[in-house]
């Protein structure tokens, strides 16, 4: 199985509000609400740690949830949120990341 | 003196103000030129109580008009190049150079175009301090202002419809929101929804944000902080494609709703809702 590596896009600002999330697109302005599990993901995404491991390393213990599972929920919403163009998705590390540590609030 | 000379000596500035229109929203001045004196009575009648003849602009557009009548049915899109923005939409084209502070709009002799592009200048000129446009009626009363906010058939309108003759209706649909030394101050904006009647311009304190929701009783109810500014974000007037200006956007709703108290105003619409709001 091919490994899933992903970024935070430039595009985007986030603000950590509590456990959650609040990002906004600068290219369209849209704003989306990450719930903890997702805003955990998103704070992971530095482009270079395999979703896989994400999930394993931050997700399972966290959350208690069992680890295929989470893995296929996660890869749902990473997918969903490269569609709308917030992560950038790839099987090979990504070098030119965003992964500026997001401000807290 | 001879008025001869008088009156040569003061023609180019007494043209060009004579060209000019100088709409003040916000205590933020925006000098308008155009050489069509039909669409310079548009503008003087569109924006009849926010006209400032003697202020000094903060920029200046000069307006191109054509005769190509486009509907505004695309998106608009607002980026920057260098240091001046553009400002695009079916309807109109325009650039504004920061530095220089002067711009210029192409547009036909719609007013509905004039007003989205000073709308889109305001949004950024208040995202650079601090400030915003969100969608939100609003109005003062005891010297304190009110927003309410909320979508599309939530009770914008009939808020301020409503409101009893000691309040001063500020707009019924963009509310205009800067900030200052210890707090914010809302503004009246000529900008009408469904109304159709431009907001008084005038000017107080943010006392507090109401999320309308329609009930049958009349109560405020709390709301969390993220709460807040999620729905605050929601209803932010902003246009532009730059990650800068979003960021700073998303620090001042965040900034804002830490010194402005947020709450649910659940109402219902007929006059006792304004028994919450003294």
């Amino acid at each position: 199985m091919k490994e899933c590596y992903i970024a935070r896009s430039r595009t985007v600002a986030a603000r950590q509000l509590g456990e959650e999330m609040v990002i906004m697109s600068a290219v369209d302005s849209t704003l989306f609400n990450l719930n903890p599990v997702a805003a955990l993901i998103w704070q992971a995404a530095d482009g270079k740690t395999p979703l896989a491991k994400i999930v394993e390393e931050r997700i399972c213990p966290a959350f208690d949830v069992e680890p295929g599972e989470a893995l296929r929920d996660a890869e749902q919403f990473v997918s969903d949120l490269a569609a709308h163009g917030i992560l950038l998705l790839a099987e090979s590390p990504i070098v030119e990341s965003s992964a500026v540590a997001d401000k807290k609030s | 003196m001879q008025p001869g000379v008088s009156q040569r000596s003061v023609a180019p500035p007494l043209r060009l103000g004579a060209d000019a229109v100088t709409v003040e929203i916000g205590g933020v001045p925006i000098q308008l030129h155009t050489s069509d004196p039909d669409f310079r009575r548009v503008i003087e009648e569109r924006y009849a109580g926010f006209l400032s003849p003697s202020a000094l602009p903060v920029c200046r557009f000069e307006i191109q008009l054509t005769s190509n009548h486009v509907p505004a049915d695309e998106d608009v899109s607002v980026f920057r190049r260098g240091s001046t923005w553009c400002l695009q939409r079916g309807d109109f084209r325009a650039e504004w150079d920061l530095r220089r502070r002067e711009g210029w709009i192409r547009q036909c002799a719609n007013p509905y175009s004039i007003d989205s592009v000073l709308r889109i200048t305001h949004s950024l000129l208040l995202a650079m301090e601090g400030g915003f446009q969100v969608h939100a009626s609003s109005a003062i009363r005891n010297a304190r202002a009110f927003l309410f906010a909320g979508v599309s058939g939530a009770g914008k309108t009939t808020t301020v419809k409503l409101a009893p003759p000691d309040a001063v209706v500020l707009t019924d649909e963009i509310s205009y929101v800067r900030r200052i030394a210890n707090g914010y101050r809302a503004y009246g904006t000529p900008f009408a929804g469904e109304l159709a009647r431009p907001g008084a311009n005038a000017t107080a304190p943010v006392q507090q944000v109401c999320l309308l929701k329609q009930s049958s009783q009349n109560r405020f109810r709390p709301v969390s902080r993220s709460n807040a500014i999620r729905a605050l974000m929601r209803h932010v007037l902003f246009f532009a494609q730059d990650k800068e200006l979003v960021e700073r956007v998303l620090d001042s709703v965040v900034h804002f709703v830490s010194a402005v108290e947020v709450v649910e105003m659940e109402f219902t619409p007929d006059q006792r809702a304004w028994e919450l709001i003294r």
